[in-house]
């Protein structure tokens, strides 16, 4: 289990009773036992309250499939995932999930896909929406708020799903290469609009992506997981860059191009992996 | 290619195919008859008199309004025994694998056999062709609510259960909508199969209706009385499709585009 920095409250109870994600030698297997691929051999992975955990890896290794599990709507081959110290059973009603394909109820606009949350949770519905609308207007959508999810761009769907997440005020916030397909402005727009968000109120984070760069300057730490089929995790490294910090600026700085350097050495020779077994297939 | 040059290409077909009717019914050749019998053929004029007759005097009215309500009461029997039958099916796989094959022979049954069967089930009146048409319309909505329900977007259904949404609430907010839009998109198709079971089935028996009208005409060889029930019948059904389709805009104003289809009438 990595444990890379020291607990900050000396003598309380180990990650198990303040961690919000411990991923405790998870395996993953998918299809029967015959056609079993094992997607994610061995993960262990512990994400603290109020953690920006993100991982990087190359495509296929199972960075999504870690995500479910951490959502509960897949289990574990073997292992388990706690979360706050208790093994998940079923879906995590604590965590938010920002996919990474498009997700939002195509027949609802913004405004009713953003209140939806609450109101299936007995929120009435004028109240409901005035605070779909407040927060709308966060992610800065105030004048798109009746627009059906196909009247609005990519990344306007993306700020839209992340209020629909955010409104419901998860403990635990799962992101699956959520700029993925956005352009590159619009992915440090984004980047500073989630930054800006979680420094309110510091929810844990697990933050999937395929851009080193984004992944060091929006985190607290850069998971790397190898190359499948049987993935692990390879790579465990602290982002000490200061915060609050604006992640565009902070990566003209001497740390990050460092940490860039350092990281990327140990992700290229996976990535390279990857594309080896991929031709093989 | 303009749409302005299109729309008078298709007002000249129409004209050139009138006016090649009317004068090949009435102008006489060589040999004194004209070139077209207007015995089998009827002639354009004829055809438009009696039309505004029927209208004028009103006896067309009984007929449309017959037609028009087995059409409807059809198309909501058909389409409430879709939707129920499509939803369970849909949602119990087992169910689905036991019946499959017997709904897949019912489909590929032609519904115009039933016809006497409904004659004989529910009389010459107005329901035996309500039911021809329910069996028509049932299996349009049947197999799209099916595939509604199937096609659901994985990702939709996972974040919709993520934002904490139970079973009876992913009903309503996801299924529900999904399937309601392959049933809305295929309007055109069921409502064309409605007007059909009401049409043939008056068709082939009973005592009022468009489909009546025809069949009473052709009786007799009044050609005249069945080009202008068939007029009717296409003003009609083209009336009813432009209805179709407003309504279809109004319900799926949240698709990208709504695939436009033409009546299987
Ligand atoms: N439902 C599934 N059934 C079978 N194989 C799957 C399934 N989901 C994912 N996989 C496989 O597991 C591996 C990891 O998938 P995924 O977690 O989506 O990768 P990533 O998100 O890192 O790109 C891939 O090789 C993929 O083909
Ligand atoms: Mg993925």
């Amino acid at each position: 289990m990595p444990q890379d920095k020291p607990s900050t409250v000396a003598g309380e109870y180990p990650a198990a009773e303040r961690s919000a994600v411990e991923l405790d030698a998870v395996k993953v297997a998918y299809g029967d036992r015959d056609t079993s691929y094992v997607a994610v051999a061995r993960a262990d992975l512990t994400v603290r309250r109020g953690e920006f955990v993100a991982v990087v890896g190359p495509t296929g290794c199972g960075k999504s499939t870690l995500l479910n599990i951490a959502a509960g709507l897949i289990r574990p081959s073997a292992g388990v995932c706690r979360i706050d110290g208790v093994p998940l059973d079923g879906l995590n009603g604590a965590a938010g999930y920002l996919f990474q394909a498009d997700a939002l109820m195509p027949w609802k606009r913004a405004i009713d896909n953003v209140a939806i949350g609450l109101e299936i949770r007995g929120v009435s519905r004028s109240e409901a929406r005035e605070r779909a609308t407040g927060w709308l207007a966060r992610v800065g959508l105030r004048a798109f708020t009746d627009r059906y999810p196909h009247q609005l761009s990519g990344g306007q769907r993306k700020r839209v799903a992340l209020a629909q997440t955010l409104i419901l005020e998860p403990k635990l916030l799962l992101m699956d290469e959520p700029f993925g397909p956005l352009d590159a402005q619009t992915r440090q727009l984004m980047g500073e609009l989630l930054l800006g968000l979680w420094s309110e109120d510091r929810k844990a984070v697990i933050f999937i992506t395929h851009d080193l760069e984004e992944a060091i300057s929006l985190s607290d730490r850069v998971v790397i997981m190898s190359a499948g089929p049987g993935a692990t995790i390879i790579g465990d490294y602290p982002v000490e860059l200061e915060r609050p910090r604006d992640p565009a600026e902070v990566r003209h700085t001497a740390a990050f191009a460092r940490l860039h350097r350092e990281i990327w050495d140990h992700l290229k020779s996976e990535v390279v992996k990857a594309y080896a077994q991929e031709d093989s297939r | 290619m303009n749409r302005r040059t299109i729309l008078l290409l298709q007002i000249l077909v129409g004209l050139g195919f009138f006016v090649i009717w009317h004068f090949g019914t009435t102008v006489p050749m060589p040999n004194g008859k004209p070139l077209i019998n207007p015995f089998f053929f009827s002639t354009p004029l004829d055809v438009l008199a009696r039309t505004w007759k029927d209208f004028a005097s009103g006896v067309i009215w009984r007929h449309l309004y017959v037609t028009a309500l087995e059409m409807v009461l059809a198309f909501i029997i058909g389409s409430v025994l879709g939707i129920v039958v499509g939803f369970w099916f849909a949602r119990r796989a087992l169910t689905a694998a036991v019946f499959d094959p017997y709904v897949k022979a019912a489909n590929a049954l032609p519904r115009v056999v039933l016809a006497p069967i409904f004659a004989l089930w529910f009389g010459l009146g107005i329901w035996s062709k309500v039911a021809l048409g329910v069996t028509l319309v049932f299996f349009v909505v049947f197999f799209n609510v099916y595939q509604g329900v199937k096609e659901v977007s994985p990702t939709v259904l996972a974040n919709a259960r993520m934002l904490g949404m139970n079973n009876r609430q992913l009903l309503r907010h996801v299924y529900m909508p999904s399937a309601m839009s392959w049933v809305f998109s295929s309007l055109h198709t069921s409502v064309g199969f409605a007007l059909v079971g009401a049409v043939v089935g008056e068709y082939l028996g009973s005592s009022a209706g468009l489909g009546y009208r025809i069949a009473q005409a052709e009786g007799v060889f009044d050609v005249t009385g069945v080009f202008s029930g068939m007029l009717v019948l296409t003003a009609f059904v083209i009336l009813v499709d432009l209805m179709v389709s407003a309504v279809e805009r109004r319900l799926l104003v949240w698709r990208p585009s709504a695939p436009t289809s033409t009546a299987q009438g």
